[in-house]
């Protein structure tokens, strides 16, 4: 794919737009590429679209650190990394190539690597953001260890943006790996959990591995002796690396089954538990996709015994995708939402009601 | 200046009786240890920034988590501000006593809870020492990985509370990035739990939020930590340089062509000497810099790395490298560098470390500019530098008994900060900042940066009772004392009066 890389500071029009919203007391609706418009609840405001704030701001590969504009496609972010030699490690779903870095970290969805390479949040070093007050904000920075104050930027990822609008963020990259390969081995989950579990003792180079209809997909990567002596050792059969694409955008056909997606995130040990569906397990067991017609309430039960939480990938399934917090904790984001957006300016209730 | 708290400008603080708080205290809480003499509150008067010293109203040791929560429902309903301590180990007076508040002592909260191989998690209480999470993960070949120098005697909680790095935070994240779950105390006495022992929990990320929060937000009553696979084999680069900045070059070349070491440091000839002088571990003591680059992970990837990199080393004009022959040279290596501080402690009466961080490319423009700051103020600076990820300690040699040293030093100190700021760094990269660098935030963060702080703060302690006076300043505090340096043809704060 061709990306032609366009730099425009549109961040005056935004404050402009936050200002008003302001000052007619109207909420606004956060949009980037609206690839992730399916998840959470609906948000009624005025839309405010980031993507004309786009453009890489900063990139030196030597310091592993690349700063963009929110409104930067996640596809033209991959492109100038990947001409360097360096990834995103965490591999954000780009969603037709329509995500954009601003909803990249404020939904904070990793890719298939992400039980070994660390979430969004774990490569966001530093953002900015326009406020409640619409002031134009600046946090953490373009260096790998800054402790000074609270950290902002890593709470902003995955917040929904319910606290701000994103409107820069800096992230933390990494080289490529040097090798890599990937196969498929015919097996149960039961056995897949396993051999997994042994794999993780060995310290095989894992960095993806997900269960699908009788078959285990693992993907090996660093250098050429380890990735080579991993292969050798769990065998198989060879596989299309191009899996791991289609597994991280949701292109797979076990997405295409027209019952609900849900998505459950368990402990990395967590056993195998009957769910009421099909099922696809993604980072060595820990992400579960899960397509059923089965109650939210029984899904989350599920969840919930397991030591996790389960969250609604289809839209207007359940009045609450995200699973319910605990009271305390609830009134503790909402204070926050209050302390940050006294308003309710930004994408009320995308979260939960009332945030 | 003054590090003391200042009710004028940091904010004002009840007054309380102090025996009838403690008579209180005893009464409700009556198997809670109280300490209130004042020879028994000596030891406890600073952290590990010895030079920042109060004595607080009281010293309380909690050993179970219902007198915490009891505690902290008095001191909120009686607004008695609280700071919470572990180890006491910390640099940036984090846990320095308020005279008018509760010093809340969480060391006897020593256990490890649980080691889970499977999972790889471990669930501790916040007064485990940080070595003894991996010394406890080692029987099943983990380990975990931030490991700050003071990790024989700082703890988890305070790890958790200054977002504690180490020498191998490039590779494997700081703390923030290895741990999964806090049990927390609200200021109220509340229970909560934030994150989960899945990669991910609902909600806003305030595992992360207070990961770094210098105990201002809640306390820390249980942690719950990843474990990680011991690399099967680690080697160790020792590389001299004739030019710091051949050095630094260096850096970026490793890592520019695709090399992520377990450890990259960088030290002056100052250091070096020093070092050497302490230890012997055979470091050049001619060379104006040496790095110390480690790599670790498979043994044919190591391989495979130690030859890239010595070729790298190489190119770069390295005058001599050596690799550690076996684990006692690779140790003697890092002993070197890890006694660099104590070391530099023997060559002079005091020093002040500094914990500044920078974008690396700026290193050779930041490194001139300390010795010109250096010779400007009279006063020597050895530097040690986490290469890898930009952390700077440079290390201000003082006399604390000669007349205005320590205020000169005090003052190189806030312009080296001031330094790294400007080259778009940050004050601190590990150590927090505390009651040190509460000026320099006013450099870093303007007004509304800091009100935004101050409003995240009020929605977790609305009152302030929490650690006061540390991490963030007042508004009037940085209109005192804060950087008047013009930004931009416009005073910092024009909003407020200036005393």
């Amino acid at each position: 794919m061709l990306i032609e890389p366009v730099s425009m500071d549109d961040s005056e029009r935004l404050v402009a737009e936050i200002s008003q919203a302001r000052a007619d007391g109207t909420p606004l609706k956060i949009r980037g590429g609206n690839s992730k418009a399916f998840l959470g609840r609906p948000v009624h405001g005025t839309p405010i679209d980031t993507r004309s704030h786009r453009g890489v701001l900063s990139y030196d590969p030597t310091e592993l650190v690349i700063t963009a504009r929110a409104g930067t496609p996640v596809a033209e972010l991959n492109a100038v990394l990947d001409a360097a030699g360096q990834m995103l490690p965490c591999e954000p779903p780009a969603f037709d190539g329509m995500a954009t870095v601003g909803g990249m970290v404020a939904a904070g969805l990793a890719g298939p690597r992400r039980p070994w390479s660390g979430s969004v949040r774990d490569f966001v070093l530093g953002c900015r953001v326009i406020t409640g007050e619409a002031k134009h904000l600046r946090f953490g920075g373009e260096v790998m260890k800054n402790v000074a104050g609270y950290d902002v930027s890593r709470l902003l990822a995955g917040s929904f943006g319910c606290l701000g609008l994103i409107t820069e963020v800096s992230l933390k990259v990494l080289p490529k790996p040097r090798a890599l390969g990937s196969l498929a081995l015919d097996l149960s989950a039961d056995e897949a959990l396993r051999e997994l579990s042994a794999w993780r003792r060995a310290a095989l180079p894992i960095s993806g591995a997900a269960h699908v209809d009788g078959r285990l997909h693992v993907r090996l990567e660093g250098g050429t002796g380890s990735v080579a002596s991993a292969l050798d050792r769990i065998g198989g059969s060879e596989l299309d690396s191009r899996f791991w694409d289609d597994l991280r955008e949701h292109r797979l056909a076990f997405f295409d089954d027209p019952r609900p997606l849900w998505r459950l995130s368990l402990p990395n040990a967590a056993p195998l538990v009957r769910l009421p569906g099909d099922t696809l397990l993604d980072w060595a067991g820990a992400q579960r996709w899960l397509k059923s017609d089965a109650p939210a309430v029984t899904i989350r039960q599920i969840a919930h015994a397991a030591g996790g939480h389960a969250t609604c990938f289809t839209p207007r399934v359940d009045a609450e995708p995200f699973t319910p917090l605990p009271q305390a904790l609830l009134r503790f984001h909402q204070q926050l939402k209050q302390q940050l957006d006294p308003r309710g300016l930004f994408n009320p209730g995308r979260l939960y009601a009332g945030l | 200046m003054s590090y003391h708290y200042d009710e004028c400008i940091d904010g004002a603080l009840a007054t309380h009786d102090k025996s009838a708080v403690v008579a209180q205290l005893q009464a409700r809480i009556p198997d809670l240890q109280i300490l209130y003499e004042q020879e028994d509150l000596r030891p406890f008067e600073c952290d590990g920034l010895a030079a920042y010293r109060a004595t607080p109203m009281l010293v309380a040791l909690p050993d179970k988590v219902e007198q915490v929560a009891a505690l902290l429902k008095f001191a909120s309903a009686q607004k008695i501000p609280v700071v919470a301590r572990g180890a006491g180990t910390g640099l940036s007076g984090g846990a320095l006593p308020l005279d008018k508040g509760i010093l809340l002592v969480m060391a006897r909260f020593n256990r490890i809870l649980e080691v889970d191989p499977e999972a790889g998690i471990a669930r501790v209480q916040p007064g485990v020492r940080n070595l003894a999470i991996s010394q406890a993960a080692a029987p099943y070949g983990l380990y975990y990985a931030p490991d700050p120098s003071s990790q024989i005697a700082c703890s988890i909680g305070g790890n958790v509370a200054e977002n504690a790095g180490g020498v191998h935070c490039l590779k494997y994240g700081l703390t923030v990035n290895n741990i999964l779950k806090l049990e927390i105390l609200t200021i109220d006495g509340e229970r909560i739990t934030l994150g989960s022992e899945a990669l991910d929990a609902p909600g806003f990320d305030f595992l992360a939020l207070f990961t770094g929060s210098e105990g201002m937000l809640g306390i820390v009553t249980e942690v719950t930590v990843k474990l990680l696979t011991k690399p099967q084999s680690a080697k160790v680069l020792l590389a001299s340089f004739d030019d710091v900045e051949k050095a630094g070059a260096a850096v970026a070349q490793i890592i520019g062509a695709g090399v992520i070491p377990g450890g990259l440091e960088m030290m002056d000839n100052l250091a070096i000497r020093a070092a050497e002088d302490f230890i012997h571990a055979g470091y050049p003591v001619d060379a104006e810099a040496i790095l110390l680059c480690e790599v670790d992970g498979v043994e044919s990837d190591v391989q495979e790395d130690v030859e890239r990199v010595e070729a790298l080393l190489r190119a770069a004009g390295a005058t001599d490298i050596r690799l550690a022959g076996d684990e006692a040279e690779r140790q003697r290596f890092w002993a070197g560098r890890k006694n660099a501080f104590p070391a530099v402690g023997r060559i002079s009466p005091d020093y002040y470390c500094m914990d500044g961080t920078i974008p690396r490319r700026e290193l050779p423009r930041v490194l001139k500019s300390i010795e010109e700051l250096s010779n400007e103020y009279g006063l020597r600076v050895a530097n040690v530098f986490h290469a890898g990820d930009g952390n700077m300690h440079p290390l201000i040699l003082f006399d604390a008994n000669a007349p205005g040293e320590t205020e000169r030093a005090e003052a190189l100190g806030a312009k080296i900060l001031e330094l790294c700021v400007a080259v778009g760094g940050s004050i601190t990269g590990e150590h927090g900042v505390g009651r040190e660098k509460i000026n320099q935030m006013c450099a870093q963060f303007n007004s509304d940066e800091l009100s935004f702080f101050h409003a995240l703060k009020a929605a977790f302690d609305p009152d302030g009772l929490l650690n006061p006076g540390k991490n963030v300043p007042t508004l009037h505090r940085c209109a005192e004392f804060g950087s008047m340096h013009v930004h931009h043809g416009a005073l910092p704060f024009p909003e407020l009066e200036r005393f």
